[in-house]
């Protein structure tokens, strides 16, 4: 019998630190390695931490809602790993061996041991050594991690970049220094998907020097034709054929065309993404994600319609990975599902553009001096400036609602 | 280009020389009729005669003397001392005199003399016959100290070390002699002396090294490739006075740095190399400075794994690299 140690796994490149949100085990519970002992919430997504070894929990050291720095301790457990008459010797072996390995690879004890040129690059680049990971000897940062980090950096900015959180941090900080507390009103800690959409959207604001314009669309066509494929379409396929999938298309169309859209800054340069990944936005109750459908020009309404479906549940659910949240370049943002009709989205940084999609509105409007009733729509986008001009974003917009305007039973196939 | 071995690039370098100049002459035991314990000065003594190829008697002070006498007649001697061990009764000549007349004679006088031993351990030459002895004469300002790691480097750099104008030491690892063969490009070419030689481009780790330990890092270097840890590796070729700007560079370039020498530690070739790098690249070094050389013991031991124990070889080099690369 050992007691062992388990501590917070890294859960992804970039996170440091998770918050536990559920323990799945109790003390006294009998554990096999891998099953999961508790949720953890991080940065990102919500994931389980599995048992590093087979054994008795004997005491959980961090309570529910404790966020807790990679590589510290959550609970102890007691293993069975001891040369028991009746445990084959094989399996004990096993057992023996694996816990060093894991014990090895959390050694922490260079962590903060700083060379001098991890220093100096540090200060130079404004880096908080705390958010980087090192990969030399007991967790030590070396220079080529943070050259790694800057090369990457200045190649891609990705939201998870612990070089540009930091100052943003700060700002979050600084805004809550003297809090206006009164008796009944509740207190809601900042933390998790929360904590990282108020830093996306503070950083985004900040560093973004926004410009917005939007175009109204007539989609009496297309409303036409969707109406009348809907009932049969669901009955096919089993998910709903949204209006939002024809956007997405549509704006997937019109970033082919005009690319300047799918790009990002990147300090010194911009970069012009070759894939169109589209982020939508998607919300449950507390929080908001932004999962991406993947090569958004290559795929059909239908396939769009799905990817829309699947997401959406998993965002529900909560049960989106990381993997289903990055290589976004550009954000359509379905505000009309709330009846938005004109809204100014926040760009999800780095991507140069967000479109919101308004609701589609039956309003008369004049047609050859007649009054018509038509299925209009407003399109607000709202633009990087340093990367996009009103020039080349008018001529998108224009290209959208052309696209849109002509989308019905004739021109446009779903499949 | 011809493949030639290591002491073969001597010869044709000492040949060549003697053709071009006829200032150019050889003295040192055995160097004539026999053509060198080692064989360096084989065919010389047929081809120049005994007036330009000459042996002397068992002295190395007389050796010295002579040369450094004859150069500041306006000659150009290469004397040959037969082990470098045996070096240390012309340490006087050597420092007293050569290195300092041009100083002392207010630049009136000169001694374009090059004085060429094979030094070096590994070949169960015990005591007197393995040792290194460069740190000697490397703090004696109007001396150079040249050291070459490839054949191609020993041509190029010896007849640089006969044109010059002042007292060049040149040793030549014996271990290399015949162990080491590579293409050497028969026309006439000499290397800069006091310039360093990046022998390897990489980015993990800096080796910086010089003579017969250049190769032991190349071996590891090709090893450790496979486990993705890409060494950088200079060759020194001078190391007296040294490269500072190809050092300084080189430390840079990765932050960690592995200084190698088959000679004791203390007191090393190596331990200027590290205060030059700790004088200028602090800001960029990401560990400490790492010395990899023979042990502090007077001598290399005659006894196979005693010598073992003390020469520098692939294993250990590759053991302090990795080392290195992972810290």
């Amino acid at each position: 019998m050992a007691k062992e140690k388990i501590t917070m796994p890294q859960l992804g490149e970039s996170v440091t630190e998770g918050t536990i949100s559920t323990w799945l085990v109790e003390v006294g519970d009998k554990v096999k390695k891998y099953d999961p002992i508790a949720e953890v919430l991080t940065d990102k997504v919500n994931a389980e931490v599995p048992s590093s070894f087979t054994g008795t929990i004997q005491q959980l050291v961090a309570a529910e809602g404790d966020t807790i720095a990679v590589g510290e301790l959550m609970c102890y457990i007691e293993t069975e790993d001891g040369t028991v008459a009746d445990s084959p010797a094989i399996t004990a072996n096993n057992e023996k061996i694996e816990p060093v390995k894991e014990t090895a690879s959390v050694d922490q004890s260079m962590k903060k041991r700083y060379s001098p040129a991890v220093l100096r690059l540090a200060q130079e680049n404004d880096l908080d050594l705390l958010t980087v990971t090192g990969t030399g000897k007991g967790g030590r940062i070396t220079r080529k991690d943070i050259e790694k980090i800057l090369n990457e950096s200045s190649a891609e900015t990705i939201p998870s970049q612990p070089v540009l959180e930091e100052p943003v941090k700060h700002e979050l900080q600084t805004n809550t220094v003297a809090p206006d507390l009164h008796q009944g009103d509740i207190e809601i800690p900042v933390q998790g998907v929360r904590k990282v959409i108020a830093q996306n959207m503070v950083r985004s604001t900040q560093e973004i020097p926004h410009a917005w314009m939007t175009v109204e669309v007539d989609v009496t066509d297309l409303v036409t034709y969707r109406n009348k494929l809907k009932a049969s379409f669901k009955q096919q396929e089993g998910f709903n054929l949204t209006f939002f999938a024809f956007f997405v298309k549509a704006v997937a169309q019109g970033l082919k065309e005009y690319p300047q859209l799918n790009s990002q800054w990147a300090g010194h340069k911009i970069i012009q993404k070759k894939d169109i990944n589209l982020s939508i936005a998607v919300a449950n109750n507390q929080e908001l994600f932004v999962p991406v459908i993947k090569n958004a020009d290559e795929k059909s309404i239908k396939g769009i319609a799905k990817d829309i479906y699947v997401l959406a549940n998993k965002a529900r659910t909560g049960t989106l990975k990381a993997d289903d949240m990055k290589d976004g370049t550009f954000t359509v943002n379905n505000t009309g599902s709330f009846g938005s009709i004109h809204s100014m989205g926040v760009i999800n940084y780095p991507q140069a553009a967000i479109l919101q999609v308004e609701s589609i509105v039956k309003r008369p409007v004049i047609i050859k001096d007649m009054f018509a009733a038509r299925d209009m729509v407003n399109l607000s986008l709202s633009l990087d400036h340093r990367i996009l001009d009103g020039l080349i974003c008018g001529r998108f917009l224009a290209r959208v609602k052309e696209i849109l305007e002509n989308m019905n039973e004739a021109t446009t196939n779903i499949y | 280009m011809t493949v030639m071995s290591y002491i073969q690039a001597i010869t044709t370098a000492l040949r060549e020389e003697m053709i071009r100049d006829e200032k150019v002459f050889i003295l040192g035991e055995d160097v004539g009729v026999k053509g060198g314990v080692f064989r360096a000065t084989d065919g010389l003594y047929e081809e120049f005669g005994a007036e330009r190829v000459l042996d002397t008697p068992l002295a190395e002070s007389a050796i010295a003397g002579v040369g450094i006498g004859a150069a500041m007649y306006g000659m150009r001697p290469v004397a040959e001392m037969q082990f470098a061990d045996f070096i240390l009764p012309a340490v006087n000549q050597i420092i007293s005199e050569a290195a300092k007349i041009r100083y002392r004679s207010n630049n009136d006088w000169n001694v374009p003399i090059t004085i060429r031993a094979p030094y070096g351990g590994g070949v169960h030459g015990a005591l007197y016959h393995s040792q290194s002895l460069e740190s000697i004469f490397a703090n004696q300002p109007g001396l150079k100290i040249v050291m070459p790691s490839t054949p191609y480097d020993a041509k190029g750099l010896l007849k640089a070390a006969i044109r010059d104008n002042d007292p060049v030491l040149f040793f030549e690892h014996k271990r290399a002699y015949r162990l080491l063969k590579a293409d050497v490009p028969e026309e006439d070419y000499v290397l800069p002396i006091g310039k360093a030689d990046i022998k390897r481009e990489g980015t993990d780790i800096t080796i910086i090294t010089y003579g017969l330990c250049i190769h032991f890092a190349l071996q590891a270097a090709e090893k450790l490739a496979e486990e993705g840890i890409d060494a950088h590796i200079v060759d020194l070729r001078t190391v007296y006075p040294l490269d500072k700007e190809a050092i300084i560079a080189a430390a840079k370039k990765t932050g960690k740095v592995l200084l190698i020498t088959e000679d004791n530690k203390e007191g090393s070739i190596i331990g200027e190399v590290a205060a030059i790098i700790a004088e200028n690249c602090l800001f960029d070094l990401d560990a400490p400075i790492m010395r990899l050389a023979g042990p502090d013991v007077p001598a290399m031991p005659y006894s196979p794994p005693m010598e073992k124990f003390f020469m520098v070889n692939p294993d250990k080099v590759e053991k302090a690299m990795r080392e290195l690369a992972e810290f």
